[in-house]
């Protein structure tokens, strides 16, 4: 199980970033730029609904009949030369890859971005065993580099501007600030390949493993994928149970829609295709492949059948740049390894309940069901989680405001089955505020909803039943 | 068609009371017999997003039996529309009596908007507003029922009306219900963005069709001290003058 803080901490992690402004500017410019990339690739690609329905269908497909598909794939993967391990969890899969790169000797390990590897925190364990990690995609390299986590499953460095870049790099490196992108990513640049060609153990993650091939798909921009898993000795790749799909011919459904919500491209730059390790008479490639198949909690959501709709997520991060909550509070708030809309189904169902408030985080808008390029429906399995968290034995403790305010909710819920009384405890309330409002609004109310007025005017009450048409109500 | 069914929801009749007075107003002009629904208060949204199944079942039983099939049951709200017409779906699951209850109601439940301009036709009213407005599309609304160009086209068809656009206007304005009081800093730092997109549009009047919308804005306004108002869509559709 991943490292989670305690629940109430993501109210303090909240609080500060949305007092962030500089945070808020640098996600801001950020999810909008990916928002607008999107918008134009999408109207020049008209077949862009009918792909996200094949992409739907082959995914929920996939779901339904994942056990037949990974005996397929383990079976395809081994005649091709590959090792296959299945991890029921995070502490197996870590442990077999540490295990493995100790008895390989290894000493340098290169990683191509794998939010995976991040869910099973992998870094931490090979740096307790002696063995040196280091990332290879520019921004999980840049937040490596500051001791941080990435902060979105796509962009992970995207809480940083490049002044906060070029900042880095010289406090790192002792070289000269700079803050021109094309400098910094020159330095990286230079500096990872020495890495490269020093690597001696390769991990990175999968996008789709094909059944009925034996072939893991890599899809990427920088070319650490590529390079992480063709240029060390062993290549270690880790996916999750619901990433394989049938067939190779549904892979382009994907490709056609995965560029395009994730960073607004029409395909990535390097979409790699590996089906095995190296062969007699390959010139370059692996000398041994290992494939880790990770459990850690995936078949408990697809026992839930209105849960298990989210293991179609191909991981674009769209839902992220268009949550408005994310985009004001960035993804270390979520305090989870996968934030967002995405990462408030999913982490409670990886990481327990220290992770259930994130369902509640949520004012249900459907940004990201309308974006979501697998249409999954984000808000309903949001509220899904709801229901049970307040059915189960495990109950959250939330803050004594929140635990006070949701009480009174429910309150007011079992009072309005009385429309009668409700109504006349409704004129009762109007009564007594009444004195209080200034211009229509209250600035301060009592009872479980004070948290409204920490913020913002609350409206007076005026019950009222209607007698006569009263079009224009008076200013105010 | 002769008669509706007018459900007030509970935040338009114990914060709004105008609201009602206005929709009831235009459908009468566009001579439809109004009955409020009196029976219920509330669809039961606030339970059912809070995971509270059992009292929001109870809110449900509540208001189908306090409505007829047969007869359109409109509603001044994308969200309590939204609840009726598909989240019902979901929460009655378990009990097929209220179920086979909800889906029998469910092709007859409009929100405002969604009821003048697909089911009657019409896009003019004969009101007139004179003032600059600006239109907050609520979410629920948009994505849930999918009610996107109604509200404008009605507006457009307002006399008098000056319409100023708003800057990203299809994002939420951080009300979600119980959400603004759980997560009051994240609401409000939603708000405080949805305001000065508000403020650089150049309206005096924010137009939307929730209550819920208007209560997290107008609260906004309020406390800020700006001059800028909240209206309900039906109270602009139901002004004469401007």
């Amino acid at each position: 199980m991943a490292e989670i803080p305690k629940a109430r901490d993501f109210f303090e992690s909240s609080r500060a970033a949305v007092s962030d402004h500089e945070l808020r500017r640098k996600l801001e410019s950020a999810s909008a730029r990916h928002l607008d990339h999107f918008a134009e690739v999408k109207a020049e690609f008209p077949a862009y609904d009918d792909e996200r329905d094949a992409a739907h269908r082959i995914k929920t497909g996939a779901i339904a009949h994942l056990d037949e598909l990974l005996i397929e794939l383990k079976s395809k993967l081994e005649a091709r030369g590959c090792k296959v391990f299945f991890a029921e969890d995070a502490a197996e899969a870590r442990g077999y890859i540490v295990e493995l790169a100790k008895g390989r000797g290894a000493k340098n390990v290169v990683k191509g971005k794998s939010m995976t590897t991040e869910e099973i925190e992998l870094n931490g364990a090979l740096e307790r065993a002696g063995i040196d990690a280091v990332e290879t995609d520019l921004g999980e390299y840049i937040v490596q580099l500051r001791g941080e986590r990435p902060s979105h499953i796509i962009t992970p460095a995207i809480h940083l501007s490049k002044e906060d870049i070029g900042q880095l790099f010289t406090d790192k490196f002792g070289i000269e600030y700079t803050a021109e992108p094309e400098k910094l990513t020159a330095e990286a640049r230079s500096r990872l390949r020495t890495i490269f060609l020093n690597a001696d153990f390769g991990v990175t993650g999968v996008n789709f493993a094909i059944a009925e091939t034996g072939t893991l798909v890599i899809v990427e921009n920088e070319g650490n994928g590529r390079l992480s898993s063709t240029m060390p000795e062993t290549f270690v790749a880790v996916m999750g149970i619901e990433k394989v799909i049938p067939r190779l011919e549904d892979l382009s459904h994907f490709l056609e829609i995965l560029a395009r919500t994730a960073t607004g491209q029409k395909l990535t730059t390097y979409t790699s295709f590996i089906t095995g390790p190296r062969r007699e008479g390959d010139l370059d490639g692996p000398r041994e492949m290992h494939v880790v198949i990770l459990d850690n909690g995936r078949s408990a959501m697809i026992a839930d059948p209105v849960i298990r709709e989210a293991l179609n997520c191909i991981r674009c991060g769209a839902c992220l740049n268009v949550c408005p909550i994310y985009r004001r509070i960035g993804g270390h708030a979520y305090r989870s390894v996968y934030p967002g809309p995405i990462g408030s189904i999913i982490s409670p169902n990886l990481f327990g309940s220290a992770a259930g408030y994130l369902p509640f985080a949520s004012t249900l808008c459907g940004a990201c069901k309308d974006i979501c390029p697998v249409k999954i429906d984000i808000p309903r399995i949001l509220l899904h989680l709801r229901w049970k968290e307040s059915a189960g034995e495990h109950r959250l403790k939330w803050p004594r405001a929140i635990e006070r305010a949701r009480r009174g909710a429910r309150r007011f819920a079992k009072m309005a089955r009385h429309p009668r009384t409700v109504r006349a405890l409704g004129k009762l309330a109007a009564m007594v505020l009444k004195p209080f409002a200034h211009n229509g609004y209250l600035r301060r109310i009592p009872g479980p909803f004070g948290n409204w007025t920490k913020y913002r005017d609350f409206p007076r009450p005026r019950p009222h039943q209607r007698p006569a048409p009263g079009p224009e109500r008076p200013p105010g | 068609m002769t008669e509706v069914q007018l459900f007030s929801t509970c935040l338009a009749e114990e914060f709004f009371p105008e609201v009602n007075d206005a929709a009831a107003t235009v459908l009468e002009r566009l001579r439809l017999k109004v009955t409020p629904v009196r029976g219920a208060f509330c669809c039961g949204q606030v339970a059912f997003n809070e995971g509270f199944r059992d009292e929001a079942l109870d809110l449900s039983r509540r208001f189908l039996n306090s409505v007829e099939p047969g007869i359109p049951i409109v509603v001044p709200s994308g969200s309590c529309t939204s609840m009726l017409k598909i989240f019902y779906g979901d929460l009655l699951a378990d009990d097929p009596a209220l179920s086979a209850k909800a889906m029998a109601i469910r092709p007859w439940v409009f929100e405002l908007s969604q009821f003048i301009v697909n089911v009657l036709k019409v896009k003019y009213i004969g009101a007139r507003y004179e003032r600059a407005v600006a239109y907050h599309p609520s979410c629920h609304l948009m994505r849930e029922l999918g009610v996107r160009d109604e509200p404008m086209t009605l507006l457009s068809a307002v006399a008098g009306i000056r319409i100023r656009e708003l800057r990203d206007r299809e994002e939420c304005c951080g009300f979600g219900g119980m959400f603004s009081v759980k997560f009051p800093h994240i609401s409000a730092s939603m708000l405080e963005d949805k305001l000065a997109r508000i403020r650089e549009s150049g309206a005096e009047v924010v137009v939307a069709n929730d209550c819920g919308c208007l209560m997290q804005i107008g609260g906004g306004l309020s406390r800020a001290g700006d001059k800028i108002e909240v209206r309900h869509l039906a109270e602009v559709l139901a002004a004469r003058q401007g």
